[in-house]
């Protein structure tokens, strides 16, 4: 089945007519997910490679009728664009853009659980999500992904292929990968992607991949002790990382001695999931507690 | 972005917090000159970005111009724990009934600002957290409300402050609630927030860390950052949009993406290596950003090997092989580099670098591996490749 996005996907994406907003957009058509439009303020009625574009998500909602959106506009529009793709009635955003304020974060966060809670947020600041063989939402490099019963949930892009990259090689496939951002406030934590896959057929393994900063990991561990019977696998980045330092992600900071890797390392191993100390462990492990051979899904 | 503790002082002032009187100097004659304005006595304060200042002997009280002269001679300069003092904050000193504490930060966890008043303030607050908890008001605001009147004045009298300046610290509190918001600020502590014996509710000190992206809407705190004290090659890095992190090690590392770097860093390390930095290439991958990122890496003198860990995932590796072999053409570097590139077009990009026979460059495969050669070469063994 996958989790958040498959054939069953209408996705809409905020600015299309960007550089980068085309060019991924585009990619995500020919991987075969079905892009049936893009807001562009002003643009209205242009189309991009035959992709129509509108001027609001109202508009593009009542035309297109997208149940997905892909938020790709530069930081300072992008809370707007993602509260009016929200009010318009789609149910799950995908933000892209990387910079966003903390506090328009924050007004995002608290305004879509006040007015919009039918709607689900992820990032911003992620690689979007790849559920191999159905469809691609986002800047995930799809060839190293092959379908499987591996769900992949991480704040970090390229350590996820990494990740992924190895469990491929081991011959397992994927789920779905679920980028959720190294920001401050994400839309979703490692809980709410968890559930999803703890709810889904066809995964049988999760990966978590953390990194320092905040306590989404450690309220994870809590989640898994009670409610995720599957297998769970987990990753954290930065124990060398220095007090006080924003390493390249904005959530990923150690405050005071809260936030650090080894900390978060222990309360996931306190609630018995197994942590890999790098990448290419935590692949071993998964292959380990999945069986050895490769399983991976041949797509029909 | 943290704050100096006089600029943190002006954002109070502009939000109606109250503040001591002061001037931010840099040279001696400066400071006798300021403490002559603000009136005597005065307290001479090392600006730095690190806790412990009054430990280190860099708080003083100066009665008269010849201890101002004294204090501020000895300060200025000094080392706190790495941090060279190059200005002073010249203050009228404060007489203190009570130190209470109050700040505004955001609770990552909650997804919601977070309050916090106690009257047992002059202290490491963790402290006071971990043995009595119950001295710590802890307060969750509804972001899209804001703090109201009445929560102010709650947070106050559940804080058990003096009854007489319950309204005080309450004003205090709204003040800084306005700014964390209107400066787009993720921290706001006040640490001691004073009660003169005139029952006066002040700031003593000030840390604030502001958001930098959100500086776009405030281009008059940019200039705020203490970039004199900032590290060189990170204050280089930031002016060219580099994501650089200085650490004590001698293996530079370069990879794609935050938390591959961060990664990166922990696999040298378990290998028995120390990182000397963190830098995040990003996405790009030509010759120029190439360039400039090893520059920077080779502007630490302590580099004895250099780590290149890149899987492509839209960036392609051989984009990334030219790149690397143009940057050498140019900066010829001296010191060994190990080069592990995996993931969209790897194969013409190891092919590429074989082809331009770099010298003292090293491929490698796995990320393993990688860290494992780079050890030995920053050890000075050599590796077989």
């Amino acid at each position: 089945m996958a989790v958040l996005v498959d054939e069953r996907t209408r996705l809409a994406v905020a600015g299309i007519t960007g550089r980068e907003g085309s060019f991924h957009t585009l990619n995500n058509r020919s991987y075969g997910t079905n892009v049936v439009g893009g807001v562009t303020p002003g643009k209205g009625g242009q189309d991009v490679e035959g992709i129509p574009v509108f001027d609001s998500w109202l508009q593009a909602a009542e035309e297109v009728q997208p149940n997905t959106a892909m938020i790709f506009v530069p930081p300072r529009f992008a809370a707007d664009s993602i509260l009016e793709a929200a009010a318009a009635g789609v149910e799950l955003v995908i933000a892209i853009t990387e910079g966003i304020p903390a506090h328009d974060e924050l007004r995002v966060y608290n305004t879509l659980e006040r007015d919009h809670p039918g709607t689900r947020l992820i990032g911003p600041n992620c690689p979007g999500i790849l559920s191999p063989g159905k469809a691609n939402v986002g800047i995930i490099p799809a060839s190293f992904f092959s379908e499987g019963n591996v769900g992949v949930v991480s704040r970090s892009g390229t350590l996820t292929y990494q990740i992924g990259n190895e469990i491929a090689q081991a011959g397992f496939g994927c789920s779905s990968i679920v980028g959720i951002g190294g920001d401050p406030v994400p839309g979703s934590s490692f809980v709410d992607v968890l559930e999803l896959f703890q709810a889904d057929d066809q995964t049988e393994l999760m990966v978590l991949s953390g990194e320092i900063g905040g306590s989404a990991e450690e309220e994870a561990a809590d989640y898994i002790s009670e409610h995720v019977s599957k297998p769970v696998v987990a990753y954290i980045a930065g124990f060398t990382a220095p007090a006080g330092k924003q390493m390249g992600h904005a959530g990923a900071i150690v405050s005071g001695t809260s936030g650090t890797a080894a900390a978060k390392a222990e309360a996931l191993e306190a609630k018995g999931v197994r942590v890999g100390r790098t990448p290419t462990q935590v692949a071993e492990i998964a292959v380990e507690i999945l069986g050895g051979a490769g399983a991976a899904i041949t797509p029909a | 972005m943290d704050l100096l503790e006089y600029q943190g002082k002006q954002l109070f002032a502009r939000h109606g917090l109250a503040v001591s009187q002061g001037k931010a100097v840099t040279t001696v004659e400066d400071a006798v000159d300021a403490a002559g304005k603000v009136g005597y006595p005065v307290v001479v304060k090392a600006q730095v970005l690190i806790g412990g200042r009054g430990k280190a002997g860099g708080v003083k009280l100066a009665d008269d111009e010849s201890q101002v002269r004294e204090h501020a001679a000895n300060i200025l300069g000094m080392d706190i724990r790495g941090h060279i003092v190059r200005t002073l904050w010249i203050e009228h000193a404060s007489d203190i009934a009570s130190e209470y504490y109050a700040s505004v930060l955001l609770d990552r966890s909650a997804k919601q600002p977070l309050v916090m008043f106690s009257v047992e303030g002059g202290v490491d607050i963790e402290e006071v957290a971990e043995k009595t908890p119950e001295k710590l008001v802890r307060h969750h605001v509804d972001s899209l409300k804001g703090l109201s009147r009445e929560e102010a004045v709650q947070i106050a009298t559940e804080g058990k402050a003096d009854a007489d300046v319950v309204e005080g610290v309450a004003d205090a509190l709204t003040a800084l609630y306005d700014v964390w918001t209107q400066e787009d600020a993720t921290l706001a502590e006040i640490n001691p927030l004073i009660v003169t014996p005139d029952r006066e509710v002040k700031a003593l000190d000030a840390k604030v860390s502001l958001d930098g992206n959100a500086l776009y809407r405030h281009p008059e705190n940019a200039s705020l950052s203490d970039s004199e004290n900032e590290d060189p090659i990170e204050r280089r890095a930031k002016e060219q949009g580099v994501q650089y992190v200085k650490l004590d090690g001698d293996i530079g590392i370069l990879g794609n993406g935050a938390g591959l770097v961060m990664s990166t860093l922990d696999v040298v390390a378990q290998a028995g290596g120390a990182p000397a930095n963190f830098l995040d290439a990003g996405g790009g991958s030509d010759a120029e950003k190439i360039k400039q990122a090893v520059e920077l890496i080779l502007a630490n003198d302590s580099v004895k090997a250099v780590l290149f860990n890149i899987f492509g995932g839209i960036t392609r590796c051989d984009e990334v092989a030219k790149g690397l072999i143009a940057a050498f053409a140019e900066i010829r570097p001296s010191v060994p580099f190990v080069v592990r590139l995996d993931g969209t077009n790897d194969e013409a990009g190891r092919t590429l670098l074989a082809e331009a026979a770099l010298p003292n460059v090293h491929p490698a495969r796995t990320m393993n591996e990688a860290a494992e050669m780079v050890v030995a070469l920053a050890a000075g063994s050599g590796v077989a490749s």
